[in-house]
């Protein structure tokens, strides 16, 4: 009897597995087949799954902006935001883990409290101070903000996973005559390969999907693909299988490195979960 | 002429050549000129950054930097609602030095006025825009009924009745249901200027809680309740376009702009039985059309003012006109600026709606839409800051009756309580 109960649980557990699955999925697989369709086909109100596959919506996104300027914009604001959130959040994460004081708890809320603030409501402030020190739609200024935006987040992961590293590990490397440099170097660096693999990953895909800043601090030169994306959106005109396609090309980078760092990913996100 | 138009480019370029930003709206006649631009680059050596976004982003993007003097544009493309408050700013520098080539007199006065302020003209029309009652002819044959040259709200109402047909999926009228200043209000402000309504008395009442709005309001919502399409609040322009484009729609009033898509057999179902007429009118004829205008302006912040003003008379002019209808299809050409449009045989011949649109923005007279005088311009409307916020949340009350989350009655209460609070706080009215 026990048997047969734990075996309908699985497949209440599959079917639902499943069905959260294509949920998700849904919108991703919608756009990639509207960005196929032709401009009509993709405003019909009658929706469809069969159609006359076009590839002319990637051809006119192409043609009609610089997608490789956008895309390695994309590249070097993510990645050098991440490498500098990493290398400002992995001292704080390891003094708040290893070196806690009576405030580190409030700390760590203080910290991420910032990402409840919209970002709307600092836009002037921040726009004037960029204008006064030309940083508007320069690659340092999102690079300087993608950084902040992420910080509480890494600094989050990796404090969750240092907490799980036991301490007596570190005073063994101390013991042996270890340095601050010699213990990060020789033995936290090592031991949190993982960790810091999955911040990082994620870092990159929040910032690659970072729209709000891209747009409203870029206009032409450092520009991202979440600012390429905005180009073919519009309430006028048919637009909607060109903004399909454009939106497959700029979330397709992102997607294949989820898909290969997934198993980190979802490590990274469970730090701490399971004690 | 083209060597005419070759000298007035030269006559306007600089010495050197220059690189200018141009931040625009992801329209189809918009999308034409960054196409075309290249022409301009090759006559001029400067060459254009362009940065093109969807209205409301780039709504926001553009007043983030004019008002911040942030100096990321050198030309940016606004409305008719944006550029009398700008100009009024001083945020806009003024353009109505461009020499007697630029044939300033061939600009629609009503549109020219649009774009003015004190006189002084502060942004260059590229294309404007009025409204029309779109109707299917072949139904209105099967039901036995015919489309007068002006029809009445309520012959629109009764038209609707007679063609609905929800079984067959078509509906008796379509009209944007989307709450919005840009959406929703737009079919429900023409609607109501022409019922006797206003936003303003001339002291700055709201005058939501008003007679006519009631009885306008009470007409869109019982219209798109009785012969409306399913899920109407989702509907903005170009849902509500899609599906008059796809046959499911009797009758749809909204912009002229919609009527070149709606007769290309390669976009519309209905090409070859769409018909139009003028916009409905109830008790006055004043504002029952839209007049709206995309514009071209320099931001004082720009510090490329020469090369701005060459490439704005170019892509303004009579001759970029012509010679996107020559390169891209006459259908295409940016409509509703200028008089010598609606002189080209070539457009008159692909566009049966061409005079008709013009004569719909020749009528629209943005200064005066109402019965009663105004502190405001504007038909869909009204040329101060505080609207966007009042005309989204009386449009998203309006929506909330029209799903019967509330009534009408307590929809405009709620929007008069909203627009009161909004002028006492902006010094238009003392609490």
């Amino acid at each position: 009897m026990e048997k047969r109960g734990t075996s309908s649980s699985t497949v209440l557990n599959f079917i639902a597995g499943w069905a959260a699955v294509i949920l998700l999925i849904f919108p991703i697989i919608w756009m990639f087949l509207t960005s196929f369709k032709t401009e009509i086909d993709a405003l019909s109100p009658e929706a469809s799954l069969i159609f006359q596959p076009t590839l002319d919506n990637y051809r006119t996104v192409l043609a009609r902006s610089n997608y490789l300027t956008f895309a390695l914009n994309s590249v070097y604001t993510s990645v050098a935001a991440t490498l500098l959130a990493l290398l400002v959040g992995f001292p704080a994460a390891y003094s708040m883990a290893f070196l806690p004081t009576a405030k580190t708890r409030q700390t760590l809320l203080w910290i991420l409290s910032t990402k409840m603030m919209p970002p709307v409501g600092v836009l002037v402030p921040i726009y004037i101070l960029y204008r006064d020190m030309g940083l508007i739609d320069s690659h340092l200024g999102l690079i300087l903000l993608f950084m902040f935006a992420n910080l509480p987040i890494v600094v989050w992961m990796l404090y969750s996973f240092f907490r799980d590293i036991p301490r007596d590990i570190l005073e063994a490397a101390r013991i042996d005559g270890a340095g601050l440099w010699e213990e990060f170097r020789y033995v936290l660096i090592p031991l949190s390969g993982p960790a810091l693999a999955s911040t990082a990953l994620l870092s990159i895909i929040l910032c690659w999907n970072e729209a709000f800043w891209s747009i409203n601090l870029t206009t032409t030169k450092a520009a991202t693909l979440a600012a390429f994306i905005a180009t073919y959106s519009a309430p006028q005109g048919l637009f909607w299988a060109k903004l399909s396609a454009a939106a497959v090309l700029a979330i397709a980078p992102v997607l294949v490195m989820g898909w290969i760092g997934q198993r980190h990913l979802v490590r990274g996100l469970t730090f701490g979960a399971v004690k | 002429m083209i060597a005419a138009v070759g000298l007035a480019a030269l006559a306007l370029s600089p010495a050197f050549a220059e690189e200018i930003t141009i931040a625009t709206v992801n329209n189809q006649d918009m999308v034409i000129m960054q196409e075309h631009s290249s022409v301009w680059e090759q006559k001029t050596g400067n060459t254009i950054n362009w940065l093109v976004l969807e209205e409301n982003v780039l709504r926001q993007r553009v007043t983030t930097d004019i008002s911040t003097n942030g100096g990321q544009f050198d030309i940016i493309t606004i409305g008719s609602y944006e550029a009398p408050i700008w100009g009024k700013n001083g945020w806009l520098l003024p353009v109505e030095d461009l020499g007697t080539q630029y044939d300033y007199a061939d600009i629609f006065e009503t549109v020219r006025k649009g774009l003015s302020v004190d006189g002084k003209i502060f942004a260059l029309p590229f294309y404007a825009e009025s409204s029309m009652t779109y109707y299917r002819r072949d139904l209105f044959e099967k039901a036995g009924i015919s489309m007068p040259n002006q029809p009445t709200y309520s012959q629109v109402a009764e038209f609707a009745a007679k063609i609905h047909d929800p079984d067959n999926k078509v509906y008796g009228i379509c009209l944007r249901g989307k709450p919005g200043s840009g959406e929703n209000m737009v079919p429900i402000m023409t609607s109501v200027n022409t019922h006797g309504g206003k936003w303003f008395d001339m002291t700055w009442n709201p005058q939501i809680n008003g007679e006519a709005w009631h009885k306008a309001v009470n007409l869109y919502v019982d219209l798109l309740n009785k012969y409306g399409p399913p899920g109407v609040t989702s509907n903005g322009y170009n849902e509500t376009r899609a599906l008059f484009a796809s046959g499911n729609c009797g009758m749809w009033i909204d912009a002229t702009v919609a009527a070149g898509y709606l007769f290309d057999p390669a976009e519309s179902k209905v090409a070859d039985t769409v018909a139009f007429t003028k916009a409905p009118v109830a008790d006055v004829p004043n504002g029952a059309a839209l007049q709206w205008a995309w514009a071209l302006a320099i931001p004082k912040s720009s510090i490329k003012t020469e090369v701005a003003k060459s490439f704005m008379a170019w892509a303004t002019s009579k001759e970029y006109i012509r010679e996107v209808g020559e390169k891209k299809g006459w259908i295409l050409i940016p409509p509703g600026t200028r008089k010598s449009t609606y002189d080209l045989a070539e457009y008159q011949k692909v566009a049966p709606f061409a005079n008709f649109v013009k004569d719909a923005i020749l009528s629209a007279d943005p200064t005066n839409p109402s019965k009663d005088p105004v502190p405001y311009t504007g038909i869909t409307y009204a040329s101060i800051p505080e609207y966007q916020s009042i005309g989204t949340e009386v449009g998203q009350q309006i929506a909330a009756a029209l799903t019967g989350q509330q009534t009408v009655a307590q929809a405009l209460a709620a929007g008069q309580a909203f627009t009161e609070k909004t002028m006492e706080q902006s010094g238009y009215l003392k609490k």
